[in-house]
């Protein structure tokens, strides 16, 4: 008993920084802090950039992004995953198609696709949580399942007459900012998510259940309603953001955002959530989309091509999951050095500090 | 890897279940009857089946069983490459994009060298491919990140360099030399070339799963990461393996691209990847690590494939297709679900009757 307790007294002092040191080392101050030098950079260097039309490009073409990313997120926390979230967004808009082309009126389509959004949430939800299929299969089968109904509801036809005073709204902007009215529903959401995940207890859950499902399972947290409730934030908050998508280009294709799922997903790590669960934090994540965001916008207005863009989006990913190992190696060393330098300390003499 | 078991049945530690008492004839028959393979087999039959009775083209006009043959051939080369990778409990969502570079990269180098002899083409761009996943693996190996993560960032740097590479523009046939086109269309004994390289690449790399040591050591790590490395095995140098020969098959999958199409341009194979993924699924390679087939997920690639041209023939629209081979996926992961729970019960009653 008494080796154990000396030896916590020895470490913990050693180990714990500054509370202002363990935020600005985290992993999402660097991301916070990488955006705010792109957009300091692009406001003073690159012409235009700093112009409020651009602030509306920006944040009108992350929008889908930013809306899906924060469910995703909580996903991603419990160490699941969801790829089917570009192809709940076709669906949505697709069904919002459908019944748009067959005179149903705006507001009652909109909610039949978001309706449709909970049910592919809970599709996945259940053979997730109560089946315990691993996601990663679940999702990749909806993937395929969803995108295949919108395509086989709209064949190769796209549905456009939706009424302007709808589609007007995705490019209203609020005075003169130059940031979209839309944006209002996302800052509402998000600060729903932040108080959902990192407020409340059952946020607290989603991280037990990310760091080890038995122990969560264990210590009290109901990890199937957990996932299962997860899942159906994710498919609903996709099909806002297929309602969303559908109205801005005014047009509804079964093939509408294929591929968002891997933009999102890129988005969530750059912001510093693990793969792996149990960590990672919302407002990284919102900056890891600015920054995705801000960057192309800074490179397509300095006359670099979407493919290279594409590029650097790329190596950054890889960079952002690679820091972590090459800090731990930096650290390691330094902790070597940081060994041989002081004489080693014994149990006695850190109780006699 | 025997000699340790004999020896600790020899010191009589108790077995949980007894040695199989049927003759070898009787339990090879009866593993074949309940493997995954088998009734994927006969789905693919089936589907085969209920598209040649709507319109005996699909089988027996030499069109019809040529493009049965042929359009699999590519898919098959990635889903073996991305079964070895799954089996280490890994992914490889890149082999879309290294299919593109090299397709692209065969185009060129005929392009600029007219008269090279078509196998160099092969050798040149199954090398690109297994460079480039020599890059995942050991960045996926050494850097103890997740397979996910790099190989989608891998996916966008790959993508982006033969986008920016080939641009707008497009490789055409008559840039290809004709021996090398005729190799996408010729056929011995009425079967395609190229649906015999697929077919002998997917036996090649089956046969190294089964009995090569490194091959089986790949099945070890996907089951248990950690007990493989405590028993000793060189884990990081196992999954640089797996992604090294996945890029090269989804490498060598980009020239059979040329041959077949005979047109590249940079979107060559985009989306590709999933699909893999999903023959492998469907084959019944499970996603998380340590078991399944190369021939369970080249019939799966088979089927997704024939699914695709034979919906039309039994009429449904073709747009439907991929809302079925979703349906598939899942229902073959339940499947895969159903079964593991029936043999942990069978486990636990023999355990509980010992």
């Amino acid at each position: 008993m008494t080796a154990v307790d000396t030896r916590a007294e020895r470490t913990y002092p050693a180990y714990s920084r500054p509370l202002w040191r363990r935020l600005l080392l985290s992993r999402e101050a660097s991301v916070i802090a990488l955006l705010l030098i792109v957009w300091m950079y692009g406001y003073s260097n690159i012409p235009y950039f700093g112009d409020t039309l651009t602030l509306t490009y920006i944040l009108v073409d992350m929008t889908t992004v930013l809306l899906i990313a924060l469910p995703m997120t909580l996903v991603i926390v419990t160490g699941d995953i969801d790829l089917s979230v570009a192809s709940v967004v076709g669906l949505s808009s697709a069904v919002l198609g459908l019944l748009v082309q067959h005179g149903v009126g705006m507001p009652v389509a909109a909610l039949a696709a978001l309706a449709v959004g909970v049910v592919c949430g809970l599709v996945n939800g259940f053979l997730v949580a109560h089946v315990g299929l691993p996601s990663l299969a679940v999702t990749i089968g909806t993937l395929a399942l969803y995108r295949g109904i919108a395509v086989g509801l709209l064949g190769t036809t796209a549905v456009t007459d939706f009424p302007t005073s709808w589609t007007d709204q995705t490019a209203r902007v609020i005075g003169s900012t130059g940031i979209p009215t839309f944006m209002i529903v996302f800052v509402l959401l998000a600060a729903g998510f932040v108080a959902l995940l990192h407020f409340s207890p059952f946020g607290r859950g989603i991280y037990d259940i990310g760091l080890s499902t038995e122990a969560a399972e264990f210590s009290g947290v109901n990890v199937q309603r957990t996932k299962l409730i997860l899942f159906v934030l994710t498919g609903t908050v996709s099909a806002l953001a297929g309602i969303f998508y559908t109205l801005r280009f005014g047009s509804a294709r079964g093939d509408n955002a294929e591929g968002l799922e891997l933009q999102v997903i890129a988005a969530v790590l750059l912001g510093g959530v693990s793969i792996f669960g149990g960590r990672g934090k919302l407002p990284g994540v919102i900056a890891g989309v600015l920054l995705i965001g801000a960057l192309s916008s800074a490179l397509r207005l300095e006359g670099v091509t979407v493919n290279v863009i594409n590029i650097i989006i790329g190596l950054l990913l890889v960079l952002s999951v690679l820091s972590t190992t090459l800090l731990a190696w930096v650290s390691d060393i330094a902790a070597r050095r940081n060994r041989a330098k002081r004489p080693t300390q014994t149990p006695a003499s850190v109780g006699s500090q | 890897m025997t000699p340790t078991t004999d020896t600790h049945a020899d010191e009589g530690t108790t077995l949980l279940v007894e040695p199989s008492a049927l003759p070898a004839r009787t339990r090879l028959i009866r593993s074949l009857l309940r493997s995954r393979e088998l009734s994927v087999a006969i789905v693919l039959l089936l589907v085969i089946a209920a598209a040649a009775l709507k319109s005996s083209d699909f089988v027996f006009s030499s069109d019809g069983w040529r493009d049965l043959l042929l359009t699999p051939s590519i898919l098959l080369l990635l889903a073996a490459g991305q079964t070895v990778v799954i089996i280490t409990r890994n992914v490889d969502l890149s082999v879309g994009a290294i299919l593109g570079i090299s397709a692209w990269l065969t185009g060129e180098v005929f392009t600029s060298h007219p008269g090279m002899p078509p196998l160099l083409a092969f050798a040149i761009g199954i090398a690109a491919g297994a460079g480039l996943g020599l890059v995942n693996g050991v960045v996926v190996a050494y850097g103890r990140v997740p397979a996910m993560v790099i190989t989608l960032g891998t996916q966008y740097i790959f993508r982006g360099i033969v986008v920016t590479w080939a641009g707008s523009s497009l490789i055409s046939a008559s840039q290809m030399p004709d021996a090398f086109l005729d190799l996408g269309t010729r056929q011995i004994l009425s079967i395609p070339v190229l649906f015999i390289v697929s077919i002998v690449i997917v036996a090649a790399v089956g046969y190294y799963l089964t009995t090569a040591r490194s091959g089986r050591e790949l099945y070890a790590v996907g089951s248990d990461p950690e007990a493989a490395v405590l028993y000793g095995l060189p884990v990081s140098r196992r999954v640089v393996t797996a992604f090294v020969l996945s890029g090269a098959l989804a490498g060598l999958a980009g020239v059979v691209f040329a041959a077949r199409y005979g047109t590249v341009n940079s979107g060559a194979g985009s989306g590709i990847e999933f699909q893999a993924v999903a023959a492998a699924v469907v084959g019944g390679v499970a996603i998380s690590g340590g078991a399944g087939t190369v021939w369970g997920a080249a019939i799966g690639a088979g089927l997704l494939m024939t699914i695709n041209s034979a919906l039309p023939m039994v009429g449904i629209s073709e747009f439907w297709q991929q809302a079925l081979v979703g349906a598939l996926i899942i229902a073959a992961i339940v499947l895969d679900r159903v079964l593991a729970a029936r043999q942990a019960r069978q486990l636990i009653e023999a355990r509980d009757e010992a």
